[in-house]
């Protein structure tokens, strides 16, 4: 008499080929949605923190208005001395466009626009006789853009860099080891290796003082109230008046980063 | 839009180039090692049995870039002490982050496979090695696993066969890997493309194959040996295989980028033009792949009516050149993506750092060392075909041909 248990119906060989078999598929396909669920999870656990955020819980924002900025650099002093960036690097920088009747634009931003900017006209590749007035001119304040689904963020082998519950983008300069991938991965030229800390590092919307309620030492230098930040999630702060009321945009907006910095009067040649 | 690139605006915090002299190298070694690792494979997975005689070799060389492959890393970054932060508390978004795992699992895998090539030859050495260290020194390396029964060699066998075919993803993995790293900076024009990790993966089998002949060669000649003619054919064509897929590629996704013409093909139209020209057209397109195409395709095509020597030199010359070809390859994506700004109005200027820690001399040294490793294992195990070929003064008596060794061929 044959019982089930002694007759086997597949062979030890088939079994183990099978469970093998099993086992890599498993491998494989599970490591595949792992990594696929692990590249988007955080950004979606953020926004759904955003959605479900307590009321008072503030979100902020910035909004450069370019059509006010009149380049006299104060934000660029103020943002080196509050912060101690070192000389060569800008957290903050302030970029000079000037259009030409040819259709030639010169920009620049000389050592940031700390000093201001000359009163004389950019220097041109161009023969004396063709000098031309230039038609049109102005000035695009920059910073770090906070973006919302950030490369740098992404990009960080360590975790270094993080968004805080309040939208801004830091640096663990506990945990940073200097690689630079995440200079590589910004689209803005926003973060630069420090040279006296050997770590990332780039603008804060100064959250050192913004947590305790006073504003980015930029945002409270400039004299032409070129730059504003705030509260977003409040309805009746400045910040969310301005957006509410003007039409804005954002820094390379087909990178899909979502930046939460804003600019009110962005030129289709600023990048 | 207008773009006066010439004119030149370089955004403040851009004025530096960060990723240097040893970012380049990094690629180039992993490189050597993918493609080292694939002409092993092909001898003991695919059975191209004309292979043999740099198999074993291969394999060694492969190992000793991949022990060295971290050096350029670390030398980079500003944090080196932190370096293992990479696998205790990764980032599961960041590519960087895989690294650590897939490189230790590749040199794991390299070990394990390398080990059981010389299995059997660690045990016939602990007993027959003339100086009793050195016989010390084979008893440990075989790790107290002395059997050498037909049976055992049977089971290395599988193991090993079972190891490759584990090995060749991940070889490709590691590699692939490189090119993602920077095929997936969406910031970066010049980089930002999917084909670069295929492009990554292409030429690091080229350089990894190149580097084995023109070892093979040099070795040969040097030691006054004789050439395998059939090993060093099947060297040029398979490299000149892929040779052909690589720059193809390669100039597919130029071709790509000047067709499409985005906003950002001005600026990499006139990197390509000024910056990079010597770099790109002159070494990587023309001295680097089309002379070797035509130099390697001649040996290719002509097989039976090319002389020996005519057939050796054009594989080393052609060798060296795709040496070359690949190293610019790896400095023309590296640096040629920093040598322009994110603003896409202007350029940065590089000047090669001599003495520094990513200096070219600290460059130099990391790449001799896995030759100085090589050199220091060829002392110890036989690296160019099987135990008969290791010098007879280094064993106690004489070792009868061969032997011992019944049924070790199937290994080598």
């Amino acid at each position: 008499m044959t019982s089930p248990w002694t007759q086997s119906e597949i062979s030890r060989r088939e079994f183990f080929e099978k469970c093998a078999e099993t086992g890599a598929q498993t491998f494989v396909f599970g490591g595949l949605f792992l990594t696929t669920a692990n590249l988007r999870l955080p950004q979606e656990g953020e926004r759904a923190a955003a959605a479900g955020k307590e009321p008072d819980q503030a979100i902020y924002g910035f909004v450069v208005d370019t059509t006010t900025c009149i380049g006299c650099g104060s934000c660029v002093r103020a943002c080196k001395a509050e912060n101690e960036v070192p000389d060569g690097f800008n957290r903050t920088w302030v970029e000079q466009y000037t259009f030409f009747p040819n259709g030639e634009v010169i920009v620049n931003s000389p050592m940031g626009g700390e000093n201001g900017f000359p009163e004389n006209l950019p220097e041109r590749n161009l023969p004396k006789e063709l000098e031309q007035l230039p038609v049109r001119g102005f000035f695009v304040p920059k910073l770090c853009n906070h973006c919302t689904d950030t490369p740098c963020i992404q990009v960080c082998p360590v975790g270094a860099s993080f968004v805080t519950k309040e939208g801004v983008v830091l640096i663990d300069d506990e945990r940073c080891v200097g690689c630079g991938y995440c200079v590589q991965a910004c689209p803005f030229g926003s973060r630069f290796l420090n040279p006296d800390t050997m770590c990332a590092d780039k603008c804060t919307w100064c959250y050192h003082r913004i947590t305790k309620g006073l504003m980015p030492a930029c945002v409270q230098a400039c004299p032409a109230k070129a730059r504003i930040f705030g509260n977003v999630s409040d309805p009746n702060s400045e910040i969310s008046r301005i957006l509410a009321t003007n039409r804005v945009q954002v820094l390379k907006s087909y990178l899909g980063t979502r930046p939460r910095t804003r600019y009110i009067g962005l030129d289709s040649e600023v990048v | 839009m207008n773009h006066f690139v010439t004119e030149g605006y370089v955004l403040p915090n851009q004025m530096h180039i960060y990723w240097t002299t040893m970012i380049v190298l990094y690629p180039y070694i992993t490189g050597i090692v993918a493609g080292a690792f694939i002409i092993s494979s092909l001898h003991h997975v695919f059975d191209r049995h004309e292979l043999e005689p740099v198999s074993r070799f291969a394999m060694i060389m492969a190992f000793a870039f991949l022990l060295f492959a971290t050096l350029p890393l670390m030398a980079h970054l500003g944090h080196p002490e932190r370096a293992f932060n990479m696998m205790f508390t990764p980032n599961a978004t960041s590519a960087m982050a895989g690294f650590g795992f897939i490189y230790s699992t590749y040199l794991l895998i390299l070990a394990v496979e390398i080990w059981l090539l010389y299995r059997a030859d660690f045990v016939f050495l602990s007993q027959n090695a003339r100086h009793p260290l050195m016989r010390k020194l084979y008893w440990l390396l075989a790790l107290g696993v002395m059997d050498v029964s037909p049976e055992a060699k049977a089971l290395d066998r599988k193991v090993m066969i079972f190891l490759a075919s584990i090995g060749i993803p991940a070889a490709c993995g590691l590699h692939g890997y490189v090119g993602f790293i920077f095929g997936a900076i969406k910031a970066n024009p010049w980089w930002a493309s999917p084909l670069m990790p295929v492009i990554f993966l292409l030429s690091a089998i080229v350089s990894g194959i190149a580097m084995v002949l023109v070892c093979y060669l040099v070795v040969q000649w040097v030691k006054g040996r004789e050439i395998n003619g059939a090993c060093v054919f099947a060297l040029i064509e398979s490299v000149w295989y892929f040779l052909i897929i690589d720059v193809t590629l390669e100039l597919l996704e130029l071709l790509n980028h000047a067709y499409m013409a985005n906003e950002d093909w001005e600026i990499l139209k006139a990197l390509i033009t000024t910056k990079l020209f010597t770099s790109f057209f002159i070494i990587q397109i023309l001295l680097g792949s089309v002379i070797p195409f035509f130099l390697l395709g001649s040996v290719v095509v002509f097989k039976d009516r090319i002389s020996p020597s005519v057939r050796n030199a054009f594989g080393a010359f052609g060798g060296v050149l795709l040496l070359m070809q690949v190293a610019a390859m790896r400095w023309n994506v590296v640096m040629g993506g920093q040598m322009f700004s994110k603003s896409l109005r202007g350029f940065l200027n590089f000047d090669v750092e001599i003495y520094g820690r990513e200096g070219l001399i600290v460059a130099g040294l990391v790449l001799c060392l896995p030759f100085v490793t090589m050199f220091v294992i060829s002392r110890i195990l036989p690296l160019w075909g099987p135990l008969s070929t290791f010098p007879k003064e280094w064993m106690k008596e004489v070792v009868p041909e061969r032997k011992p060794l019944k049924g070790y061929s199937k290994f080598s």
